[in-house]
């Protein structure tokens, strides 16, 4: 990797340009002052290949799918197969605005995809406009709360959420003006039924709930669970975050859930985590679907392009294949954990699904999973998911998916046992690790404290 | 090994209460403060607020996480810490002279089901 660390506005010459506007352009003048700014635009003044060569080499300093395994659990990084975008090439031309006769192709793109979705997920219909996952919960939500208040069931104020709960969770409901309620997990790590019981009443509008939870275990009471919340009058939301393991496997609708997001550029392989937007589609089942068929908040239908690659994914799998992404994923991870338990602290002994989550180092000293994971950067991997979720101190979360060869889990496995290693014979070597990348360990705590957020000319 | 202090409250949420008279100063223990590592933000109410017996009354995020703080007492925010605003790291520094905000109680009953110093040191252990 080429060291590259340069700001645009350090390459800017006085007087340097790739432009040339007619001379007119100059001599605007505003009608009244009042709109003028005081102080000149400091930008950048430099040249087409300046520009090109800057952001050619910080794109050459990324760390994508593209370039290495990428284990961070909670978050899917599956390989962006290239096809998506070369379909997604063919309907480059296409506006938002165009005659609704002209644009039939992609009305059969998202009537295909409710159906695909549908039978994926065991619900009725789904919408295509949230574009990301907490937007989709909090359109689910909103669906929720809807359902009650045209039924004139109004006092449905609170939401319970367990406490293993992707963050995004209880804040969509806080946004959507829910109160909320948290459930306890048991010590199996999964949510704990004795302690949801006294909860429920005729004042919960639902129970957010993601399958397999954040801990990467299925949560196996969910039939109970699910007439224990219908039987008090709530509604169950499914959080689609960590769906890929149960794809042509388990069905969220025979679950029990009512409303479901899915991620989109999670487990249908388009690319996210900067690589591209998201898109988190809500389906709902037959009790609600009425609520679907107001008019539309947006002409645009949601983000198209990450939609259409969702399309080429499940139509490049086929519905045999697409059961295979489920168990190999669920498989990968359990191959991982197996393998490394010996060195890491595994909190919940058990078959786990698309990802699971270690306690820190079995022998850790003074070495933290902070250090762990700057040190993985080293060997050229992106770290895990670390500190999340909040239930064990030093959790360190690996979600492999099912893209990876067992070449790659295998080297991954071999770095994880060296670093243990070197944790007892070397800790500080982990402890200032990174030492490998063009940036070593930054200053995490000024940096939030006091963060620079523009730049200014010295 | 974190830090407690005699004569003071203890919430399960790692929140102690100073009583002084029917004014409650709070704020958040040194085992609170030591698990969530370098704080860089307390988000605060404001002078003025009706607060209930658990329920949220401000945040803290450190480099870690994000954590809710839940008012040990009802009544009304008499005073807030501001020095907070610009000064977290005095929450690690000393998080019993780091007091958050002061809360004139409307029901002191509710302090009874507060922890004392020896009750909080078994809760953490």
């Amino acid at each position: 990797m080429r060291y590259y660390d340069k700001l645009i506005f350090e390459l800017s010459r006085p007087g340097r340009s790739a432009f040339s506007l007619p001379s007119e352009a100059g001599s605007f003048k505003p009608t009244s002052g009042s709109i003028w700014r005081e102080t000149p635009l400091d930008l950048p003044e430099v040249s087409e290949p300046d520009v090109v060569r800057h952001y050619t080499n910080l794109s050459q300093m990324n760390f994508g799918v593209d370039t290495g395994f990428y284990p961070l659990g909670s978050c899917t990084m599956k390989y962006n197969p290239k096809i998506n975008e070369e379909i997604v090439s063919q309907f480059n031309g296409i506006h938002p605005l165009q005659p609704a006769s002209t644009t039939e192709g992609v009305k059969a793109v998202y009537d295909f995809m409710d159906k695909a979705l549908a039978e994926i997920t065991g619900m009725k219909h789904f919408t295509f406009l949230p574009c990301a996952g907490a937007h989709g919960e909090l359109t689910g939500l909103m669906l929720i709360r809807e359902y009650h208040m045209s039924r004139g069931d109004s006092a449905r104020t609170k939401i319970i959420v367990p406490d293993s709960a992707h963050g995004t969770n209880p804040a969509s409901a806080a946004v959507c003006g829910l109160d909320v309620v948290v459930v306890k997990s048991r010590p199996d790590g999964l949510v704990d039924v004795e302690d949801l019981k006294p909860l429920l009443g005729p004042d919960i509008a639902g129970i957010m709930m993601t399958n397999p939870n954040t801990l990467g275990l299925f949560e196996r009471d969910i039939k109970e669970i699910a007439e224990l919340v219908h039987g008090c009058g709530g509604l169950l939301y499914y959080d689609g975050a960590n769906m890929n393991p149960l794809l042509g496997v388990v069905r969220p609708g025979d679950m029990g859930f009512d409303v479901m997001h899915l991620n989109l550029h999670k487990t249908f392989s388009t690319p996210h985590g900067g690589g591209g937007p998201g898109s988190g589609p809500v389906g709902v089942s037959e009790r609600l679907v009425h609520l679907l068929d107001k008019p539309r908040v947006s002409g645009f239908h949601g983000n198209f392009g990450v939609i259409l690659r969702a399309c080429a994914y499940i139509l490049s799998l086929g519905r045999e294949n697409i059961k295979l992404a489920g168990r190999l994923s669920t498989l990968a991870a359990n191959y991982i954990k197996e393998s490394l338990k010996d060195s890491f602290k595994l909190p919940i002994e058990s078959v786990c699904k698309h990802e699971f989550v270690f306690d820190g180092l079995r022998e850790a000293g003074e070495v933290t999973t902070l250090d762990v994971a700057k040190r993985l950067l080293d060997y050229g991997f992106h770290a895990p998911t670390i500190y999340f979720p909040l239930l064990f101190h030093q959790a360190l979360m690996i979600e492999p998916t099912e893209t990876e060869s067992l070449q790659t889990l295998d080297e991954f496995i071999d770095v994880m046992h060296t670093i243990a290693k070197e944790a007892s014979a070397t800790p500080d070597l982990l402890k200032t690790a990174p030492h490998n990348t063009p940036i070593g360990r930054p200053d995490e705590t000024t940096a939030a404290r006091q963060p620079v957020l523009k730049y200014s000319r010295q | 090994m974190s830090r407690i202090i005699e004569g003071l409250l203890y919430s399960e949420s790692h929140e102690w209460v100073k009583v002084e008279g029917d004014l409650a100063i709070i704020g958040v223990s040194d085992f609170a403060q030591a698990e969530m590592g370098d704080i860089t933000y307390v988000d605060l109410p404001s002078e003025g607020d009706e607060v209930q017996a658990g329920e949220e009354f401000g945040a803290l995020e450190s480099v870690k996480a994000s954590s809710e703080l839940y008012c040990p007492v009802s009544g009304t925010v008499e005073a807030v810490n501001e020095d907070l605003e610009s000064a977290p790291e005095k929450v690690n520094e000393d998080a019993y002279a780091a007091w958050i905000i002061k809360v004139r109680m409307s029901d002191p009953a509710e302090l009874e089901a507060l922890m004392d110093a020896a009750a909080y040191e078994q809760a953490i252990k």
